[in-house]
């Protein structure tokens, strides 16, 4: 075992030179020779009937190269979209078949219609403008509880409910005991609005597809470029080993870039109807309206307890917004039922989950993707007992926390939790937070008609997809493992190809920290390669769910694992000893206890291409690992958000944001808290400010710029304190779980918990997201109405 | 029908016939092939394509090419000195001020001309002077962090970005 010299230590950047000075590489920063421009004409309406496409016009437009309907990508594409696997869903009832550009249907506002090529940008826009389309508008399903009505518009002819699955987990039997024996019964219904990811990058693909070759490379901005692959070679019929999917420097996608989208089939067999190179990036708007969005759902929650804050059983009903069509990871989401119970011991919980079909964009996951929603749920659940029963949240928390001795722990769904320490986070938590002041302050503010409010998270988390038998079942039959190739060139040099993508998380860097310690090589000489299919193993598996470091790390520690293996091998032979007296430390191979006698990590790279080699062995130093993890890995941590309303305005005043997190071992402290402020900040976005709103009547969507679309600024957002615990995973030999996600499944309950904890002298017990000036200023308005015909005091 | 417009960027004059319709932004990025100033929206509230135009930020997605007429645009390429990164640049690396790098571009020209301006911001005033750029990886704080890095090593003095032409239009 090599001593560690990198890992844990906080490195700065490889990647930044290069995108501090200008000098990234984005789909958009790509050029080819030839190259036309995509626009694409999208239907304005949210369900229309397409009664005529007349291009005449916009063909005759100056620099316009081509105009293309859903007839003539019939030609190259016959099929429909890749369709999601079952996942955790295997009562799915209705999935419709999606073709990338509407035919006869346009069953969202933005469906593609028509795509046009021009020579340049401009010229292709100026093309779209011309394509005359002439539709009829049908009536359009923009709300969930109206469309599971009888009575309602139907989004499709083959779901006529406008139900896409309804999926008892665990029915009521399962909790009738413990609520049957229950002194508290609380209900509550929780909105998780829309939200629109965001990253500032928005999509863009450059397909040049060779039509002697039969060869199709893509430049696109994606989280997962294997798939891409297989998602272009069998929906447009190439065969797989002549596509290359390219993803540089990706400016960011917080899961929106994961599934396939219309987009990119109509790129690429744009390409191929063209005979040129195609360049299409997304508009602002247009990633607005298009890219699928998060969250969109809604909880029917009902908990069980005891009046001495004993938790016993929880109820919950997810009914999820699909979209008018299932994404191809919608049903990820679903994970939130499984998740509900949080840190929490429970006798049972009874699960449901409805996904109803609406004219609207589709949903797909969203950083954390079920989690945030499953933690805002349950820790709205603890925080509504402890008002009810009059207990400090803090030690309902700590009455009901699945505690320190009792990991790995089972939980209700069957998941086992592999390690943890809830309690730990939580004090620290409160200790930084200043807790015991921070009440003594609300209490005197209180007096002087203040409103502030404290308000805890104690999240958990399960990520690092997954297990092969759990993860297989979802995509349709890829186990979603993680692979890694080592290369060590002549010199010692190392190359390293890792099947995750990086899109802002910085994998260059931990990465080559566990690469060098494991070879005892300098940092510089490690390269860390991904992004391009045309390299490194068969297969890749992206980047979502927090995966990168707990799978992919370690299939780059067993890659390195098996070069050292073989190194040891040929020092051996080299030293004239046997194979188990060499050892390897620090880069060098030597003979136990011989310390002149050894081999460094060079000398051996370069014998391994000499001559002299043992009999039986090949030449060459590098190895592939796949990685199957034995288990999901579970962070966790406590937040806690101190609030000012002003109940004036609305206003809320973020006082104090404090996290503790642990998220095992930490290879890089830089980089773990940079996710958790990105993280927290998203979490905070979601509960004060962003929303993705349609009109009611029109169905018109009202937030596609950043003028309506609320995205924080610097000014809206603040210091953030952190700390960290470290509670090794049992289930890799790193010791480490994911932190990518962990922010924002925690900060949306820290900060409403708050918000309603400031609010309980009004008698309000849950505020719905956004927590906007607006709404909140209403809550309080009509909470001073029933409290005591417009009293503007305080209730004692 | 294309007019001409010359004008310097990053020190090198140019002349290049344009379409009076192309914004500054796509002409950096394909005609000067810049790709460094990007494009993070349609209605100038990102900032990602932030510039200095004789020394004052200004979004380059805000005005057409041919208002730059005699401008002195200096972009992210053209801000360190061959290896040597400018302070904030380096600070953005130091305090890990970024993670995806897209916004980053236009956060440091940005910072540049807050820091020209004001050479010793508080917090607050660096929040404030940023509030014209999005950032979705980072929650800024790093970001804020980074120019108070720069700040310092600045030295808090007034340092006018190189470039010192008389402007154009284009506020």
């Amino acid at each position: 075992m090599s001593v560690s010299q990198l890992v844990g230590a906080k490195i700065h950047r490889r990647e930044d030179p290069r995108l501090v000075s200008g000098h990234g590489r984005y789909v958009d920063d790509m050029v080819r020779s030839k190259m036309a421009h995509a626009a694409i004409v999208r239907s304005p309406f949210p369900n229309a009937r397409i009664k005529r496409i007349d291009v005449t016009e916009a063909v005759k437009a100056p620099g316009v190269v081509a105009v293309y309907t859903a007839r003539d990508f019939k030609a190259v594409m016959p099929g429909p979209m890749p369709k999601p696997g079952p996942g955790f869903t295997s009562g799915l009832k209705t999935i419709p078949d999606r073709y990338p550009i509407a035919e006869k249907d346009a069953r969202f506002q933005g469906e593609p219609v028509a795509v046009v090529l021009g020579d340049s940008r401009d010229q292709a826009f100026d093309g779209a403008a011309l394509v005359d389309v002439e539709y009829e508008q049908l009536p359009a399903v923009m709300d969930v509880e109206e469309a599971m009505k009888p009575s309602s518009a139907k989004v499709h002819s083959d779901a006529p409910d406008n139900i896409s699955w309804d999926m008892t987990y665990t029915g009521d039997d399962v909790t009738a005991a413990a609520f049957g024996q229950a002194e508290v019964v609380l209900k509550e219904r929780i909105h998780q609005q829309r939200l629109a990811p965001t990253s500032m990058e928005t999509r863009g693909v450059l397909a040049d597809y060779d039509a002697f070759d039969k060869r199709l490379t893509v430049w696109m901005s994606t989280q997962n470029p294997h798939f891409n692959r297989l998602n272009f070679a069998t929906t447009l019929g190439i065969d797989e080993s002549q596509v290359r999917v390219i993803s540089e420097d990706v400016g960011g996608a917080f899961g929106s870039k994961i599934s396939a989208y219309a987009e990119d089939f109509l790129v690429a067999a744009a390409s191929r109807l063209s005979g040129r190179p195609v360049k299409w990036i997304e508009s602002r708007t247009e990633s607005l309206q298009n890219t699928s969005h998060g969250r969109g759902q809604f909880y029917d929650i009902e908990v069980a307890a005891k009046r001495d804050g004993t938790l016993l059983a929880l109820r919950v009903t997810q009914t999820l917004d699909v979209g008018a069509y299932c994404a191809a990871n919608t049903t990820f989401q679903t994970c939130a039922v499984l998740m509900a119970g949080g840190a929490y011991k429970w006798q049972g919980i009874s699960a449901r989950s409805i996904g109803v079909f609406t004219n609207r964009v589709p949903t797909d996951p969203y950083r954390g993707a079920g989690r945030p929603e499953a933690t805002h749920l349950v820790e709205r659940a603890v925080d509504l007992v402890a008002r009810e029963t009059g207990l400090d949240p803090v030690d309902v928390r700590r009455k009901n926390f699945i505690q320190a001795a009792e990991f790995p722990y089972t939980q209700n769904f069957g998941l086992v939790i592999d390690s943890g320490d809830y309690a730990k986070t939580l004090d620290r938590a409160l200790e930084l937070a200043g807790y015991k002041d921070f009440r003594q302050e609300q209490s005197e503010a209180r007096k002087q008609g203040r409103y502030l409010g404290i308000g805890l998270s104690t999240w958990i988390e399960l990520c690092g997809f997954g297990p092969s038998a759990a993860t297989a079942p979802a995509t349709g039959g890829v186990a979603l493992v993680e692979s890694a190739q080592v290369r060590v060139m002549p010199t010692g040099s190392v190359i390293v190809y890792t099947g995750t993508h990086s899109h802002g998380q910085g994998h260059e860097t931990p990465f080559s920290q566990i690469v060098a310690d494991a070879l005892g090589v300098p940092m510089e000489s490690v390269e860390i390669r991904h992004g391009d299919t045309a390299e490194g193993p068969a297969m890749g598996y992206g980047t979502y769910g927090s995966r990168s470091l707990a799978v992919g790390g370690m299939a780059i520690s067993r890659a390195c694992g098996k070069v050292i293996d073989k190194g040891k091998k040929l020092a051996a032979h080299l030293l004239e000893a046997a194979e188990a007296d060499v050892v390897f430390e620090r880069g060098s191979f030597q003979v136990k206890g011989s310390p002149d006698r050894a081999k460094k990590f060079a000398e051996i790279a370069f014998a391994s291409l000499g001559a002299g080699l043992p009999e039986g062995m090949e030449h060459g130093l590098e190895a592939i690992a796949y990685f199957d993890p034995p288990n999901l890995v579970w962070p966790f941590g406590a937040h806690i958000c101190l609030v000012e309303v002003d109940p004036e305005t609305g206003g809320v005043d973020l006082k104090k944001y404090v996290a503790v997190d642990d998220c095992g071992n930490v290879i890089n402290p830089m980089i773990v808290e940079g996710q958790l402020h990105g993280g927290i900040v998203q979490g905070i976005a979601q509960a004060l400010f962003e929303e993705v709103v349609y009109d009611a009547s029109s169905g018109q969507l009202r937030t596609g710029t950043f003028i309506d679309y609320a995205m924080p600024t610097a000014n809206e957002i603040p210091e953030l304190t952190l700390d960290r615990t470290v509670t090794p995973s049992p289930t890799n030999e790193l010791g480490v779980k994911g932190i990518g996600e962990a922010g924002t499944i925690a900060s949306s309950a820290a900060v409403i918990n708050a918000i309603c904890d400031a609010l309980s002298p009004l008698g309000i017990k849950h505020v719905d997201m956004p927590a906007s000036p607006d709404r909140l200023w209403k809550q309080i308005e009509e909470a001073r109405a029933t409290a005591g015909n417009g009293q503007k005091g305080v209730k004692a | 029908m294309k007019r001409k417009v010359s004008l310097t960027v990053n020190g090198t004059r140019r002349e290049d016939e344009v379409e009076p319709r192309l914004l500054l932004v796509h002409y950096l990025r394909d005609v000067a092939g810049l790709t460094g100033t990007h494009i993070g929206c349609d209605t100038s509230q990102c900032g990602a394509c932030t510039v200095l135009i004789g020394g004052k930020a200004v979004k380059s997605c805000t005005m057409f090419a041919v208002q730059a007429q005699d401008a002195d645009v200096q972009t992210i390429e053209g801000l360190a000195t061959g290896d040597q990164l400018h302070p904030l640049q380096q600070a953005f690396w130091d305090e890990h001020g970024l993670q995806c790098g897209f916004c980053t571009p236009g956060f440091i020209m940005a910072g540049v001309y807050l820091l020209s301006q004001n050479p010793n911001p508080t917090d607050d005033e660096i929040r404030k002077g940023l509030e014209g750029n999005l950032c979705r990886c980072t929650g800024y704080v790093n970001i804020v962090k980074a120019v108070r890095t720069a700040a310092k090593t600045m030295g808090g003095q007034v340092k006018q970005p190189q470039a010192t032409a008389a402007t154009a239009g284009g506020d």
